[in-house]
């Protein structure tokens, strides 16, 4: 109904970005520089500043999606530009060293800005694949609804389990006191608790073998299941939340680790000159 | 019995109270009733601190008791004070409860069983009306209240709150956040209630925020504790406190058994009353808001005034003034004259009452325009009603040709469809000659509408015409279409009302006015919705043209007016005119291609159902969210805030969610929008794009909160400051982007001169580039839709 980045206008910045790749890699095969190809030559200038600029560009990105109400452009506009035109930089990049890596600063910066890349491209990845699968996840259902849901079970498992006897009535106890949902980071990503209490008791009343209680039984373990498989889909929901807001945990520090080293590549190379 | 007063004064609201002061200033004899131990109950009951607005600014006020706008503490202890001071007689605990009237003396009767004799009354009982209180013993326990000034004034109590109509649920909602809330509701479901209340409120159960009790009654109410009976017997629920929200008794039954008449049934019409604020009962006069006029100032100084009517001394309306600068274009500028003029050319306005047209006249605009200028453009969105007064006017009635005009004479009026439809102007309107037009706006002809039935009547006569020949027969002559028209009637639907169904026999058609509707039809023992009409478009010719039952059943998406034009006439018309015959005909062949296409695709009808059932129908610019898209980073709220002064205007995460289609908490920009239908100080406008939007002459009444069915408005308190983002980013000053202000609440924070005010969605009016939300999402996944556009099947089935 509506285009995702990756076809927005019809791949406008995908063509920009493949014609500057093309006229990069050309004018690289066409030039025959005085000795090896590397940073020093007209071209690597060039090519470096075109790298440079781009970086700059690139970052400038998180300050401009903190700019409300301000610019024609839309923000999709600009991440569109921003993952097309950032891919290329690797090449551009990568052509701009004339593939001399080594252990200096300079590649140092070559390596932040690759994984800058790197991880920049695992978010598109979350960014473009997730939202139907936490969509089809949540089946029309907010999260804030599926965990009233479950405080719902959650009263009437208490009840239920009161009149049982005391093992029973333990672990579901247990189920309705120490389910977690959430948690640090791990566990969030994670999206599942092998060691979970819910999981437990439904094992626990499945099993046991005292024939008491029939009817109390089944009407518990319906409940249970039905909090086990909210649980499952809550969990999951955290999980793909998670996913795509922590790779930023990656992608912004080395963002900005990029741009201290791009200031310390570019003060090097003229320093000693 | 006592003796006989010459004025008795029913309630000491604004209204009231000045009346009571001037006549104890001016030495008649009086007595101000109230009902309450306290004088003006309404404002009383204003939120603490509340900053009370004087509005309008340019109305002088003429009254014996003084009012500048202040703090409600502020404003009450004055008025104290100067009722004192002048000596006023007032009788507290005084509730009228019937005026009869027995030769030349009126006779009051007071709840307590006195008797009050008077010669005139001047009924100034405002619009609150009579809160209802429960029936049952314990009904009077100090624990048990009848409303809710401040919902975060209580804290870790458990709180009964009896009633789930809106008023019920919005407490319920508001205490459960503190607070252990338990719901009673007296049937066994959530009938009645707005869209957005039922979604909260299912949502705060599912949540387990809010218990309910359905099909329970209160039986009893004890210390602590209350007694229901339930389907399941009794049940006792131990709480600290009961809020009762039973609705209010509107005043109109009371006023009708003083024996005032009110000129139809509808909810919102009001008595007539003559220009000294006289009713149709000799010596009963009607001030305040009770007739109409909804501010503190207006009933100030009508109370002054009734008290100079009644002793015999005709002054001028303290808005003199308005007027005459009303009219300084114009010459002569005599407001007497003119409105003698206005009276005598103009036939609408020809039934008003004195008052009424002064009052029509103040909310309009005079236009003194030169040959040529432009009065509005095709395509505005704008509602406003115009009527002629000297000179004449050109309606080019064809877009592509600006020559084809028509020309209107003093007398005319025009603009009735885009106040009717909501919908974009059909035609431009220029000046043809140096002339004198007024501009009324929206809610005032509503007003008049709804209350004088002549201006209705007038009104509809020459609509129907036009609309017929606007949106049915363009080309044909009015002689034409006489018949047609004259047979026509005009017919009005609420939200899901069956126009006619599949099956039925098909002897007329329908011309949408306003609304929308949808068509749907049984396919497999199941309805599917075919495709959505909105106003401007006619249904029900196919059963004509083909002779047949109708093949499709067509409901009302939201409230609709339609022309209902009889099948013979119709028919008549196309035989006498093959052109508009052959048009017919071919649309008549498009919309069986369409019909055939949707059928194949039932979800884009889902579609189409589930969004009318969201509004989404009657808006002009919608917001919705692509949930295929939306990587749920609320960068869409920070936006919003950002650019409102911190405080978020849509609620993405709230509101249903259909396949991939989300709609958040967001304005619809509705056509004709439930929250502009009263607003005392008139301070919700649409723009000619459509946009509906608040300014700063709000009061903070809260009503267009009330009246939006989507909840989309809040009333909160205005920005301090701007934050800059480099200031953040570099010194960590002030809230992160997006985040709300500190001050958000009510904790204790003085807000000084500043008052709640509502705050909703204005479509980034003002803003460059347009609406922030939409350009703030960096994948794409919110987007602003027309309804027409967007409910189409081209787009659907894209
Ligand atoms: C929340 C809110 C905020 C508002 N803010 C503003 C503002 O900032 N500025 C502004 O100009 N307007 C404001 N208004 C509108 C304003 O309050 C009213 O227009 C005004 O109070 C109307 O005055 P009134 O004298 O007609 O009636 P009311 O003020 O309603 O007074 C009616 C009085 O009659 C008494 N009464 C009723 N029935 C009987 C009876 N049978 N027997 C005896 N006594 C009876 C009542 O107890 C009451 O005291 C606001 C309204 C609301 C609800
Ligand atoms: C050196 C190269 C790059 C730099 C310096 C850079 C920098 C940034 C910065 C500063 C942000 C803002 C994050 C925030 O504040 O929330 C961002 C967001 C993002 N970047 Fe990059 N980026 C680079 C390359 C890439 C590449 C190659 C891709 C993908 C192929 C990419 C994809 C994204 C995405 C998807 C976002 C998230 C947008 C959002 O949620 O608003 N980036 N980047
Ligand atoms: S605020 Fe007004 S225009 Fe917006 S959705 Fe509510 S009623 Fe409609
Ligand atoms: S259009 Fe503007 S005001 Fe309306 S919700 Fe979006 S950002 Fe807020
Ligand atoms: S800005 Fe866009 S992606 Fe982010 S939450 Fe809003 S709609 Fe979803």
């Amino acid at each position: 109904m509506h285009e995702s980045i990756l076809v927005y206008r019809n791949h406008r910045y995908l063509k920009w970005a493949l014609v500057l790749a093309a006229v990069s890699v050309g004018i690289y095969l066409i030039d025959r520089p005085l000795g090896a190809p590397n940073g020093g030559t007209w071209l690597g200038y060039t090519l470096g500043c075109i790298a440079g600029g781009l970086m700059i560009w690139l970052a400038w990105f998180g300050i401009r999606k903190r700019r409300y109400g301000v610019g024609k452009v839309s923000l999709e506009d600009w991440l569109s530009a921003h993952i097309y035109l950032g891919t290329a930089l690797a090449l551009i990049a990568t052509l701009h060293s004339g593939f001399q890596v080594g252990l200096n600063i300079h590649s140092i910066l070559y390596v932040l800005m690759m994984v800058t890349i790197i991880s920049g491209m695992v978010g598109l990845y979350f960014y473009v694949r997730y939202p139907l699968l936490l969509t089809e996840n949540r089946k029309g259902l907010s999260t804030e609804v599926m965990l009233g849901q479950i405080a719902e079970l959650d009263r009437d498992v208490r009840q239920i389990a009161m009149t049982m006897d005391d093992a029973t009535n333990a672990a579901a106890l247990k189920s309705t006191q120490d389910t977690i949902v959430g948690g640090t980071v791990f566990q969030q990503l994670r999206g599942f608790d092998e060691h979970c209490p819910t999981t437990m008791a439904r094992h626990f009343v499945e099993s046991s073998t005292s024939g008491d209680h029939g009817p109390q039984r089944r009407q518990l373990l319906t409940r249970l299941i039905r909090k086990e498989d909210l649980l499952k889909r809550i969990r999951r929901d955290v999980q793909l939340r998670c996913l795509l807001r922590v790779w930023l945990y990656v992608h912004v520090p080395f963002s900005v680790a990029t741009l201290a080293a791009l200031v310390t590549h570019v003060v090097t190379v003229f320093y000693y000159w | 019995m006592g003796d006989t007063y010459k004025i008795a004064i029913v309630g000491s609201g604004p209204g009231g109270l000045s009346a009571a002061a001037h006549a104890a200033k001016s030495g008649v004899s009086h007595v101000l009733l109230e009902r309450t131990d306290h004088l003006s109950d309404t404002i009383y009951k204003y939120q603490k601190g509340k900053y009370v607005m004087a509005t309008p600014d340019v109305l002088p006020l003429r009254a014996d008791v003084t009012f500048s706008a202040g703090k409600r503490e502020t404003i009450l202890d004055n008025w104290n004070k100067q009722i004192e001071g002048v000596k006023a007689n007032v009788r507290y605990k005084s509730d009228v409860t019937a005026v009869t009237k027995d030769g030349a003396v009126f006779k009051l009767k007071l709840a307590d069983g006195a008797v009050i004799q008077a010669e005139n009354v001047v009924l100034a009982i405002g619009l609150q009306g009579n809160l209802n209180k429960l029936r049952c013993e314990g009904a009077d326990l100090p624990h048990v209240q009848y409303q809710l000034d401040d919902p975060d004034a209580y804290e870790a109590e458990t709180i009964v709150v009896i009633g789930a109509g809106d008023a019920g649920i919005e407490n319920a909602i508001a205490l459960s956040k503190q607070n252990t809330v338990i719901l009673i509701n007296r049937s066994s479901e959530f009938a009645r209630i707005k869209q957005g209340n039922l979604t909260l409120i299912t949502n705060a159960i599912e949540k387990g925020d809010i218990q309910v009790y359905h099909s329970a009654e209160t039986a009893k109410i004890e210390e602590n504790a209350i007694i229901l009976n339930t389907a399941d017997g009794q049940a006792r629920v131990v709480c600290d406190r009961i809020i009762a929200r039973l609705g209010a008794a509107a005043p109109r039954k009371f006023v009708e058994s003083c024996g005032i008449k009110f000129p139809n049934e509808d909810r919102t019409s009001l008595p007539e009353v003559s220009s000294t604020y006289e009713s149709n009962v000799p010596g009963l006069y009607i001030i305040g808001a009770l007739g109409g006029y909804p501010l503190i100032k207006q009933a100030m100084n009508q109370g002054y005034e009734v008290v100079e009517y009644i002793v015999g001394n005709p002054i001028a309306p303290a808005d003199q003034p308005l007027l005459e600068r009303k009219f300084a274009g114009l010459k002569p500028a005599n407001v007497e004259d003119v409105l003698a003029e206005i009276r005598e050319v103009i036939p609408v306005w020809h039934s008003l009452n004195p008052l009424q047209l002064r009052e029509a006249m103040l909310d309009s605009d005079t236009h003194v325009l030169k040959t040529g200028a432009t009065i509005f453009k095709r395509n505005d969105y704008t509602s406003s009603f115009f009527t002629v007064l000297r000179g004449t006017v050109g309606i080019q009635i064809d877009a592509n040709d600006p020559s084809k005009v028509v020309t209107l004479g003093p007398g005319a009026f025009f603009g009735e469809m885009g106040l009717i439809s909501g919908r974009r102007r059909s035609a431009t309107v220029v000046a043809a000659s140096d002339c004198v037009v007024f501009e009324t706006p929206r809610r005032t002809m509503l007003k008049l509408v709804q209350s004088v039935d002549s201006v209705r009547r007038t009104l509809d006569q020459v609509a129907i015409m036009r609309q017929v020949q606007t949106h049915l027969a363009p080309g044909v002559p009015a002689a034409d279409l006489m018949e047609l028209v004259e047979t026509a009637e005009i017919q009005k639907f609420k939200a899901g009302d069956v126009i006619f169904a599949q099956g039925d026999k098909g002897d007329h058609m329908h011309l949408i006015r306003s609304g929308s509707c949808t068509v749907s039809m049984r396919v497999g023992g199941k309805d599917v919705v075919l495709s959505y009409v909105p106003s401007g478009n006619y249904i029900g010719e196919m059963a004509l043209l083909a002779d047949m039952p109708r093949s499709a059943t067509v409901k009302a998406a939201h409230n609709t007016e339609t022309v209902c034009i009889k099948g013979d006439a119709f028919k008549s018309l196309l035989d006498r005119s093959p052109t508009l015959k052959a048009n017919v005909e071919a649309k008549f062949r498009q919309r069986i291609k369409a019909n055939e296409q949707m059928q194949k695709q039932p979800e884009a009808g889902n579609i189409i159902e589930f969004l009318i059932a969201q509004g989404v129908g009657e808006g002009t610019d919608v917001l919705l969210i692509d949930e295929s898209l939306c990587v749920h980073c609320d960068n869409c709220e920070k936006a919003c805030a950002e650019t409102h002064g911190g405080i978020s205007r849509l609620d993405r995460e709230a509101g249903p969610t259909f396949a991939t289609l989300h709609v958040p908490t967001s304005c619809r920009h509705c056509e004709h929008p439930h929250c502009m239908s009263d607003c005392p100080p008139n301070a919700i406008h649409r723009t000619p794009g459509g946009e509906v939007y608040i300014d700063d002459s709000c009061i903070g009444c809260g009503n267009c909160e009330q009246n939006c069915p989507y909840k989309v408005i809040q009333l909160a308190y205005p920005p301090d400051e701007k934050f800059n983002i480099f200031s953040w980013l570099l010194f960590g000053k002030g809230p992160a982007p997006g985040e709300a202000m500190t001050y958000k609440g009510n904790n204790g924070y003085d807000h000084g001169e500043k008052t709640k005010r509502a705050v909703k969605c204005d479509m980034c009016k003002g803003i460059p580039g347009g609406a922030s939300c939409v350009r703030a999402c960096p994948t794409g996944a919110a987007l602003r839709v027309s309804p027409e556009e967007f409910m189409s099947v081209a787009t659907l089935s894209g």
